[in-house]
C-alpha cells in the first residue's frame, strides 16, 4: 500500500494551514527516527505491559457463542487496559515520542472522553501539562470522564462552537496547536488528520492485531475468519485489522454508527452516507451537504459521533479489503445489554456496535468458523446514558 | 498574470475581508461596495464554511450566521456576479478546500474565472497539496495564493519561488482575530521572500488598527484586515456600513 506523502490510495494527505506544516514535518522526522529504535520500542513495550496491562486477553465468549449457535466468538479485551479502552496504546506511544521531541505539553480532542482520559493519564505519568478539548454536548453526556481528566491534573475546555461535539473538539485542538507549537504536541486520538497522524496512530494501535494473531494461533491453531470492530475515526478498527490486511482469508468488518438509521439525518455512518471530501487535514469520506458543508452527525455513542473516517479505512473500503456496515442506536443498546447479561462484560457503547454485528453474523456462520470482536472499551462510562435511554432516572 | 498585480500598483495595498452573506446578503454586498469606494485595493470574499479551522471567534461566528442565512456556494456566486457589474478592483475568494472540492474543483475554478474572481485563498491547502488545484487555476487564469507563516522558516524560499498573485504572510501564530501586538519578525520573512520572487506580499491575521496596518504595510506591500471590520458588523447598531467604510478609509490612508 502506497504511503508516499501519507496517501492511502487517493485518501490521506496533509491538508492543513502552512503554520502547522513544520510541526507535522518535525513529527514525521521524529517518528521515522524512533519507530525502529530498539530503545524507544523497549521503553514503549515496558509501558504497555507494566503500566497499561498488555497484552490484553483474547477471551472465548462461550455462552454467547452457544446462545447464538454459530461461529465461535472471541472478544479481544481492550476494555481491560488501563484507563478502560484501546486509546492508551496510541497515547503512550505519542506521549513517549513527544517527550523525546522535547515537548512538555500535550493537547488532545476527545469525544466520549476515553482518549482525553488516556492523554490526561499519560501526561500525569510523564509530568507533562495537558489540555483536553471536548464538545460541550459531550461534556454533558460524559460528565464523569470530565471529572476524571481534572482529577488527573488536566484542563478540560468545553467547546461550544459548531455542533459542540467531537468534530468541533478537533477544530479547537487544531486552532490551539496553531497558537502554540513549540512546546506542544497534539496527541491526536484516532487514525485521522494530516499525515503522519493516521500512520502513527495505526502503528501504535496495531499491537491489537499483532496480539490477536498470536493468541488465535495459540488457542485455535489458525487465523480467525472474521475480525470486527467499531469505526468512528477508526483507530481501534485499524489496530485490529492491520496485521491481517495481507491475510486474505480473514474478513475485516468495520461497524459504523447508524444512529437512528442511515436513511435519516441523525446518523454518523460515514462510509454508508458520506462522500469524498477534504477536512481535518485529510482527504477521505465525510458526511456533508452538496456544497461541502460538514454535516451535523448523530450517534448515541459520543466516540463514534464523527462526520469522517480515517483515510486508511476509506482506502480499505475502496479496494474492497474491508467491509463497513452500519449499526443503529437500538441495535447497539441491545448488544450492550446482551453482552452484560450473557457474559458479564459491560462493553463501551462504541464497542457494542461491533458486538451487535457479531450477533447478526455469528448465527449465519458454521460452528468451526471464528469471529474476533474487538471490545475496544468498557462500558462503565455509558451506564447512566443507557439507563436514560431506557427511561430510568438515576443519579450519576 | 491576473488582475491582482493591479492592486499593488498604487502604493501599499489595503485588502479587506468580508464574509459573504453576513450579516445578510444585501448588507454584505453594501460592505463590499463601501470598501471599494473607500480605497480598498483588493477584496477578499469569504465563502462560509461550517468548520473554519483557521479562523478566530469573530469570523467563525460570521460564517455560521451566513450559513444560517442559507448562503452557500451558489448564493455567493450570484452575489459576486451582481457585484462585478460595478466593482472593478480585483477580488479573490477565501474559503476551505472542501467547498471547492465538493463543488467539483474544475466547475468551481472555471466559475471563478467566468465571474471575474482573480484568485483563490485556501488556508487548508499548503504547498504540498496545491498541485491538484494549481493545474486548474492555471487553466482558468485564477491565481492560487500561497501562505507564509511565522513557522515557515526553511519553507519560505520554496513557497515564494512558486507563488502567484500575492503572498499572504500570516503575522502571528494562531487563528485570525485582532491582536494588540504582532511580535513576529516580518521584516526577515519579507527579505527572504524578496530574494526569491517579485510577487508582492501582504500581511494579515491580527491587524486591528490603522497604526498596525501601517506598520505591517511598511514592512511588506500591503495589509489584510478581516476581524476588525467584521466586529463592527457584529456589534450592529445604526450606520454599520458607514462605520466600516470609515475604518477602511482610515486604514488605507494610514498605509
Amino acid at each position: 500500500m502506497s504511503e508516499k506523502r501519507g496517501r492511502f490510495g487517493i485518501h490521506g494527505g496533509q491538508y492543513i494551514p502552512e503554520t502547522l506544516m513544520n510541526a507535522v514535518n518535525e513529527l514525521k522526522a521524529a517518528y521515522n527516527r524512533y519507530k525502529d529504535d530498539p530503545e524507544f520500542n523497549a521503553e514503549l513495550k515496558d509501558l504497555l505491559n507494566n503500566y497499561a496491562n498488555r497484552p490484553s486477553m483474547l477471551y472465548y465468549a462461550e455462552k454467547m457463542t452457544k446462545d447464538l449457535g454459530g461461529a465461535k466468538i472471541y472478544l479481544k479485551r481492550e476494555d481491560l487496559n488501563h484507563t478502560g479502552a484501546h486509546k492508551i496504546n496510541n497515547v503512550l506511544g505519542q506521549a513517549l515520542l513527544a517527550k523525546k521531541m522535547g515537548k512538555t505539553r500535550l493537547i488532545a480532542e476527545t469525544g466520549a472522553g476515553q482518549h482525553g482520559v488516556a492523554t490526561a493519564t499519560a501526561a500525569a505519568l510523564f509530568g507533562m501539562e495537558c489540555v483536553v478539548f471536548m464538545g460541550e454536548e459531550d461534556t454533558k453526556r460524559q460528565a464523569l470522564n470530565v471529572y476524571r481528566m481534572k482529577l488527573l491534573g488536566s484542563d478540560v475546555v468545553p467547546v461550544k462552537s459548531g455542533t459542540a461535539t467531537l468534530k468541533d473538539a478537533v477544530n479547537e485542538a487544531m486552532r490551539e496547536w496553531t497558537k502554540r507549537i513549540k512546546d506542544t504536541h497534539y496527541c491526536l486520538g484516532s487514525c485521522m488528520g494530516p499525515h503522519p497522524f493516521p500512520t502513527i496512530v495505526r502503528d501504535f494501535q496495531s499491537v491489537i492485531s499483532k496480539e490477536i494473531k498470536e493468541q488465535c494461533l495459540e488457542k485455535e491453531g489458525k487465523l480467525p475468519d472474521v475480525v470486527m470492530a467499531c469505526v468512528g475515526g477508526g483507530s481501534n478498527a485499524i489496530g485490529a485489522f492491520y496485521n491481517f490486511i495481507n491475510d486474505p482469508s480473514v474478513q475485516l468488518i468495520g461497524c459504523e454508527a447508524a444512529g437512528r438509521g442511515i436513511d435519516t439525518f441523525e446518523t454518523a455512518a460515514t462510509i454508508a452516507t458520506g462522500k469524498l471530501g477534504i477536512f481535518h487535514g485529510m482527504k477521505s469520506y465525510f458526511c456533508q451537504d452538496e456544497f461541502g458543508q460538514i454535516a451535523p452527525v448523530y450517534s448515541i455513542s459520543a466516540g463514534l459521533d464523527y462526520p469522517g473516517v480515517g483515510p486508511e479505512h476509506a482506502n480499505l473500503h475502496d479496494i474492497g479489503r474491508a467491509q463497513y456496515v452500519a449499526i443503529t442506536d437500538d441495535e447497539a443498546v441491545n448488544a450492550f445489554e446482551y453482552l452484560s447479561k450473557t457474559e458479564g462484560v459491560i462493553p463501551a457503547i462504541e464497542s457494542a456496535h461491533a458486538v451487535a454485528y457479531a450477533m447478526k453474523l455469528a448465527p449465519t456462520m458454521p460452528k468451526d468458523k471464528i469471529i474476533v470482536v474487538n471490545l475496544s472499551g468498557r462500558g462503565d462510562k455509558d451506564v447512566a446514558a443507557i439507563a436514560r435511554y431506557r427511561g430510568e432516572d438515576i443519579y450519576e | 498574470m491576473s488582475n491582482i498585480k493591479k492592486a499593488f500598483d498604487h502604493g501599499k495595498a489595503f485588502i479587506p475581508f468580508f464574509t459573504c452573506g453576513y450579516p445578510d446578503i444585501e448588507t454584505s454586498m453594501e460592505l463590499v461596495r463601501t470598501a471599494a469606494e473607500n480605497g480598498a485595493d483588493l477584496i477578499e470574499l469569504g465563502i462560509p464554511f461550517s468548520d473554519p479551522t483557521a479562523e478566530g471567534p469573530v469570523i467563525q461566528i460570521s460564517s455560521l450566521k451566513a450559513l444560517e442565512n442559507g448562503v452557500k456556494t451558489d448564493k455567493v456566486f450570484e452575489m459576486v456576479r451582481e457585484l462585478r457589474r460595478d466593482i472593478k478592483i480585483p477580488m479573490v475568494f477565501m474559503t476551505y478546500a472542501n467547498v471547492v472540492f465538493s463543488y467539483g474543483s474544475e466547475r468551481f475554478i472555471s466559475a471563478c474565472s467566468e465571474m471575474g474572481i482573480d484568485g483563490l485563498i485556501l488556508p487548508d491547502i499548503p504547498y504540498e497539496e496545491r498541485d491538484e488545484f494549481l493545474e486548474l487555476c492555471h487553466k482558468y487564469d485564477v491565481d492560487l495564493i500561497s501562505f507564509v507563516a511565522p513557522t515557515s522558516e526553511n519553507r519560505i524560499a520554496m513557497i515564494a519561488k512558486s507563488a502567484e498573485g500575492f503572498i499572504y504572510i500570516v503575522s502571528s501564530l494562531g487563528v485570525t482575530g485582532e491582536r494588540k501586538e504582532i511580535t513576529t519578525n516580518i521584516a526577515d520573512i519579507v527579505s527572504v521572500i524578496r530574494e526569491n520572487t517579485e510577487v508582492p506580499c501582504a500581511v494579515g491575521f491580527g491587524i486591528s488598527s490603522p497604526e498596525q496596518a501601517r506598520e505591517m504595510a511598511e514592512l511588506s506591500d500591503g495589509a489584510i484586515v478581516g476581524s476588525a471590520l467584521i466586529r463592527i458588523v457584529e456589534e450592529g447598531g445604526d450606520g454599520v456600513v458607514e462605520k466600516v467604510g470609515k475604518l477602511v478609509r482610515a486604514m488605507k490612508e494610514a498605509l
